[in-house]
């Protein structure tokens, strides 16, 4: 079996190879036959890599322990659901998950693109190629999750906080992410080395660009929601190095999204959406390097290896071939249009993606701080949570606001009158809500009221260009069907703001704490929190201790909760089991963590009141609906883009 | 090991006839080519694109006027540059106007 691994992985690296090289030849020679060759080495990759992953899948459901990669990360105890999981919970494995969902994308892309625009196709295929060979690369010569050993008795097991749920979904999202922005960075790269910079790159990467970023989207708040039901703290977001190393992508993603339509309407842009596709597969690099080299400190960092260095110069290797690239073909990007005014929904586009590449450069600078203090001073200094909360407000609130603003402007231009009409409602709305807020006591905290304010007028904003929308177009589902991404992109937008509300809760939390014996109380706010009992229950990987707590909110019952810890035999650790009583109505948690069990049945115990932290895990199904929708074919465009591209290669 | 042996040689040589399936039909003629677009076909595409954008402009004026995002005046003023836009792209796309390009571009 084992065999059988290392063989398809070697077949895989031959097929990358020549996918590379073939491919290459092929484009600059023009040859039609050796480029579909070259893709054909790409299509068969898939097959050598799925075989590659199945062979692991059996070896981890067999419990195979002469792989050391089995008897690193599983145990007979394991479930079978983690003991999948464990798929990716290694290095090793993650490396072969990014192989083949990179081997999916390209040969998807390569099957769709090789007719419809075979020039830039043919110059994909080498870049594909390249990255293949990388990971393939890694997994021979650096990583193999086919190491064999004298198996042993049991396994290590799974480290404990990946025994979750969650864990089965968030990791393959966030890969899925990942590597699909992989097609839109070899389709640009594609484009510039065929010297087409027409749209066609594009056009044919727009759908991938959003499945990937969706798929990264989600994946964050399902890591989000991971950490705050497992990791014990009581937060979902920490800006932990490698949760910034899945955020700066998306960001950069985010930014192309919204420019790559002024490229589109306006033709304008081109430099700067290929740098953004750059950034964005850059930072994908950067992010899985984070993840997999320990290099950085972080509850996520699974693994200490020597793939870093490597990493490194992949990295380095691609930034410096693309922005060569860019560079020999700038006379060829120039845009031949200019922005009309400052005053336009393009412009507001453009400052938005100022303001969205800024604050991921910010986060980039904040993540790469430690590393750099390290290799300049010789000691690692880290920058905490008030850089990146100061910057989240510096940036995150002007784009809140903007996200409200743009889709109140119309393209090119706008008149102070048309400005003053489309603005009325929902500013109004906004100063009333600002007003009740602050009536209702919520001025304690600047940051959240503005935020408030702020989501109050992209709210009306939305629901004023569905209504006026409606009204000209007959009705919603025709105002949809005929503009689905934009109409799909204001689901997104009230998604954000759903997450902004959500997110800026968090600055009227209240916490109490205090050692309790059975029978004592901890009181924050509205809710009482009462310590009962303790029990213990043996599982069959862990033993469970678990209090049982009574909740009451201004005196009445609200039901009963079970915060405790469990501590793991093969894996011989202990983690912190929060639990969590939801309060749907008022989108309002509230946590009780069991911080420290003592021998004599006392415990030390953490109650937090998060208001509207809900919102958080809602916006995450706006936001999925408003993706889908965004990215559900429109046979309409379709036609018009068939019939352009026949037209003229007619 | 040895299954193991005759597994990977199988795909090697399966993965050699999926990679080589180009080469071992016979070409029709010009089928080894890769793009035959010329200069001709590059200036269309980009006709093309062009017309598309101010078809999509005019579209959008028009939504943006019937929605109050835009004032009379603007639009009156918009509307007539895109229309003359549209209107030059779909000229020069005429197949008269084409060859008429062709011959410029090989001069």
């Amino acid at each position: 079996m084992p065999d059988v691994g290392r063989a398809t992985l070697l077949v895989t690296l031959g097929l990358s190879l020549y996918a590379t090289g073939a491919g290459a030849w092929a484009a600059r020679a023009g040859r039609r036959r050796l480029a579909d060759s070259a893709g054909n080495a790409l299509l068969t990759a898939l097959g050598t890599s799925a075989i590659a992953a199945g062979v692991l899948l059996v070896a981890l459901v067999r419990h195979d322990f002469s792989f050391t990669y089995v008897a690193d990360h599983t145990s007979t105890r394991l479930p079978t659901g983690y003991t999948i999981s464990a798929f990716w919970g290694g290095q090793e494995g993650s490396l072969l998950l990014w192989l083949l969902v990179l081997s999916g994308y390209s040969a998807a892309a390569v099957l769709l693109n090789r007719r419809r625009a075979p020039d830039i196709a043919a110059w994909s295929v080498p870049v594909l190629g390249g990255v293949m060979t990388f990971f393939a690369l890694l997994l021979v010569v650096v990583a193999s999750p086919f190491a064999t050993q004298a198996p042993p008795a049991e396994g290590a097991g799974l480290n404990p906080s990946l025994q979750n749920p969650y864990m089965l979904a968030h990791p393959p999202l966030l890969y899925l992410g990942y590597v699909g922005l992989t097609i839109p960075f070899a389709f640009a790269m594609g484009a510039l080395l065929a010297k087409r910079t027409d749209e066609r790159w594009i056009v044919a990467t727009r759908r991938w660009t959003l499945v990937a970023w969706t798929a990264l989207g989600i994946g964050q708040l399902l890591g989000s929601h991971w950490a705050y039901v497992e990791v014990g703290w009581g937060g979902f977001y920490a800006w932990d190095p490698v949760e910034n190393a899945a955020l700066m992508p998306w960001i950069a993603a985010t930014a192309f999204l919204h420019s790559v339509m002024i490229q589109e309407k306006r033709g304008m842009l081109r430099i700067w959406n290929v740098l953004l596709v750059v950034l964005a597969f850059s930072l994908s690099l950067f992010g899985t390097f984070l993840t997999r080299s320990g290099v950085v400190n972080s509850i996520h960092s699974f693994t200490q290896s020597s793939i870093g260095p490597w990493f490194l110069g992949f990295i380095c290797l691609v930034v410096a071939f693309s922005l060569a690239l860019v560079f020999a073909r700038l006379p060829l990007l120039r845009s031949r249009t200019r922005l009309e005014s400052l005053v336009s929904r393009e412009a507001a586009f453009l400052y938005n993606n100022l303001l969205l590449v800024a604050f991921c450069l910010t986060v980039l600078w904040g993540v790469a701080f430690p590393m750099l203090s390290e290799l300049v001073r010789g000691e690692s200094r880290t920058l905490g949570q008030p850089y990146y909360n100061f910057f989240l407000r510096a940036f995150g609130l002007p784009l809140l606001l903007l996200m409200g603003i743009g889709p109140l402007i119309a393209w090119r231009r706008a008149s102070a009158r048309a400005l003053s009409r489309t603005f009325l409602w929902p500013a109004g709305v906004a100063l009333a809500t600002g007003a009740a807020l602050v009536a209702a006591g919520a001025g304690s905290s600047m940051p959240g009221l503005v935020a408030y304010t702020f989501a109050a007028f992209v709210m009306a904003s939305i629901v004023l260009e569905f209504v006026r929308g409606t009204r000209a177009a007959g009705s919603v589902m025709t105002l949809v069907g005929r503009n689905r991404r934009r109409y799909g992109g204001y689901v997104v937008h009230a998604a954000i703001v759903l997450l902004a509300i959500g997110v800026a809760g968090s600055a009227y939390d209240t916490t109490a704490e205090g050692r309790l014996r059975p029978g004592q109380t901890l009181e924050t706010g509205a809710w009482t929190a009462t310590y009962r009992s303790l029990s213990q229950e043996r599982a069959a990987n862990a033993l469970e201790l678990r209090a049982r707590v009574d909740l009451f909110r201004d005196g009445k019952p609200a039901g009963t909760i079970f915060p405790g810890k469990n501590r793991y035999f093969a894996e011989a650790q202990t983690s912190n089991e929060m639990a969590i009583h939801t309060d749907w109505l008022r989108a309002e948690d509230v946590d009780v963590i069991a911080d420290q069990i003592n021998t004599d049945g006392s415990i030390y115990f953490r109650v937090v009141v998060k208001p509207l932290v809900n919102l958080i895990w809602v916006a995450g199904l706006v936001f999925l609906l408003g993706s889908l929708v965004a990215m559900w074919p429109d046979a309409r465009e379709q036609r018009r883009l068939a019939a352009r591209y026949a037209l003229a290669s007619a | 090991m040895t299954t193991a042996l005759v597994v990977a040689a199988a795909l090697a040589v399966a993965a050699v006839l999926l990679v080589a399936a180009p080469f071992l039909r016979e070409p029709r003629d010009g089928d080894d080519v890769l793009d035959r677009r010329d200069a001709l076909d590059e200036r269309r595409l980009e006709l093309s694109e062009e017309r598309d954008r101010a078809l999509l402009a005019l579209r959008e004026l028009e939504f943006d006027h019937r929605t109050g995002k835009i004032s009379d005046d603007d639009y009156r003023v918009l509307v007539g540059e895109y229309r003359r836009r549209a209107a030059a792209a779909l000229r020069a796309l005429e197949p008269k106007a084409a060859r008429r390009e062709k011959v410029d571009v090989q001069h």
